[in-house]
């Protein structure tokens, strides 16, 4: 447990250190939703609520291939080497894991803010729409660090790491899509429990997948 | 000729399935009509399709606990059967459905989550493209076949929960049992998921053998 908690400080003290790559993300986000303010301004009314729900996952979903790629992609050779001394890969997973999905949920809270103030809210109840996002966030986070693990191993893998992560992820993108939409129409509790259980359910089981199979990947 | 029976068996089961497939004796219904003789030819694919799947599945496993090198061939060339078969159930299914449906892809379940295991599938085989190393290549690509077939599976859970099937069995519809009441379709049926499936069997041990050749070659 204390290993993963160093390792996780370990993570941000990096990430701090090189806010360039924490300021690109933050920047990222903040651009596409302008591209996307700036293409929808010509005709307004074309944006209805399933559109405005569906492109703000699409940016997130974007967001989130593109910022968790790196995780893996920075460590330098040596640098591994010198992990795989010191501690376990599971230990170094649930790090990475965690880390990223604190990432994940700092850099779509920022982006919903700013969606929110350019784009309009026709979000019907905010906790529950907040509640999509954190779950959003945390699955997405789980899913991507054992592919970003997966395409850190080839060359070039930016490309790589978009198509081995798409097919991937759609179970986790269309539960969380309904989920907020039906935060987007006030639905009430009773309505969300399933797919809030769904959720969780894919977390624990992509969770238990990567402690598996990072050892495997980890030796290579 | 003591091992190659099944292969005899094949072609048999096959030469059978075809002449009922075209010329047997099927149930007359509304809006089926001849179409209902696809059955020999679209379901078994699906059948086909998921049992090299989850073939391929087998084989990575037993890659990551042995490092043994042809099993990792199996595992690749099992997928590409299975990949196969995906694709001509697609043709078929489109077939099919454009006569009963009136229209050869609408929005259905088990056509989207086949699509998006082609998908992931194809993703595997870029990943297999990626590496030079056949030891690091087959640890790598493993992983991710596991990976890929745990949420394949979770996919085709989650998807019926989000929209009603087409397909008989699913969303309120009847099984295809009530088409076939007076059971003259199941005495080729069975015969036709087996012999598609040892014809699929035989195509794929073909394939190892040419690979553990080139192997051999290239030793030489």
């Amino acid at each position: 447990m204390n290993e993963v908690k160093t390792l996780i400080w370990k993570e941000i003290t990096l990430e701090w250190r090189q806010r360039y790559a924490l300021n690109g993300m933050l920047l990222y986000v903040v651009s596409t939703v302008f591209v996307c303010y700036l293409s929808f301004n010509l005709q307004r009314n074309l944006l209805t609520p399933i559109v405005w729900n569906t492109l703000f996952w699409i940016i997130l979903l974007f967001t989130a291939v593109s910022a968790i790629a790196k995780s893996f992609a920075q460590e330098r050779y040596g640098r591994l080497l010198y992990y795989y001394t010191l501690s376990s890969p599971q230990a170094i997973i649930t790090s990475k894991i965690i880390y990223n999905c604190l990432l994940m949920m700092a850099l779509s809270i920022t982006g919903f803010g700013f969606y929110v103030f350019v784009m309009g809210n026709p979000v019907g109840s905010l906790p529950m729409y907040l509640t999509s996002i954190v779950l959003g966030s945390i699955g997405f986070a789980s899913t991507l660090t054992l592919v970003a693990a997966i395409a850190s191993k080839a060359e070039n893998n930016g490309a790589l790491m978009a198509i081995l992560s798409f097919p991937l992820i759609i179970p986790m993108l269309l539960m969380v899509i309904k989920l907020a939409k039906n935060a987007l129409d006030n639905l009430d509790m009773s309505a969300n429990q399933d797919e809030i259980l769904v959720l969780l359910a894919i977390d624990a089981i992509v969770i238990a997948l990567s402690l598996v199979l990072f050892p495997y990947l980890w030796r290579s | 000729m003591k091992k190659n029976w099944w292969k005899i068996l094949t072609v048999v089961l096959l030469f059978y399935v075809l002449v009922m497939g075209m010329v047997g004796r099927v149930p007359r219904q509304p809006i089926l009509n001849e179409t209902v003789r696809n059955l020999y030819f679209h379901v078994t694919m699906w059948f086909g399709m998921v049992i090299f799947l989850f073939t391929s599945l087998v084989y990575a496993i037993r890659y990551l606990r042995s490092n043994n090198i042809t099993d990792d061939d199996k595992s690749a060339e099992f997928a590409k059967t299975g990949i196969l078969f995906g694709l001509i159930g697609y043709v078929t299914g489109a077939l099919w459905g454009s006569a009963t449906w009136g229209d050869p892809l609408p929005k259905d379940p088990k056509i989207i989550s086949a699509a998006i295991a082609m998908l992931a599938y194809f993703a595997y085989l870029v990943l297999r493209g990626a590496f030079e190393d056949e030891q690091k290549r087959a640890r790598i690509s493993s992983t991710y076949n596991i990976f890929a077939f745990v949420i394949f599976n979770v996919l085709i859970w989650i998807l019926p929960r989000l929209t009603d099937s087409l397909h008989p069995g699913n969303g309120g519809n009847p099984g295809f049992k009530i088409y076939d009441s007076d059971n003259v379709m199941k005495p080729v049926f069975y015969p036709a998921i087996m012999g598609w499936t040892l014809l699929g069997v035989w195509i794929t041990t073909l394939r190892v053998r040419i690979k553990n050749l080139d192997r051999k070659l290239s030793e030489v």
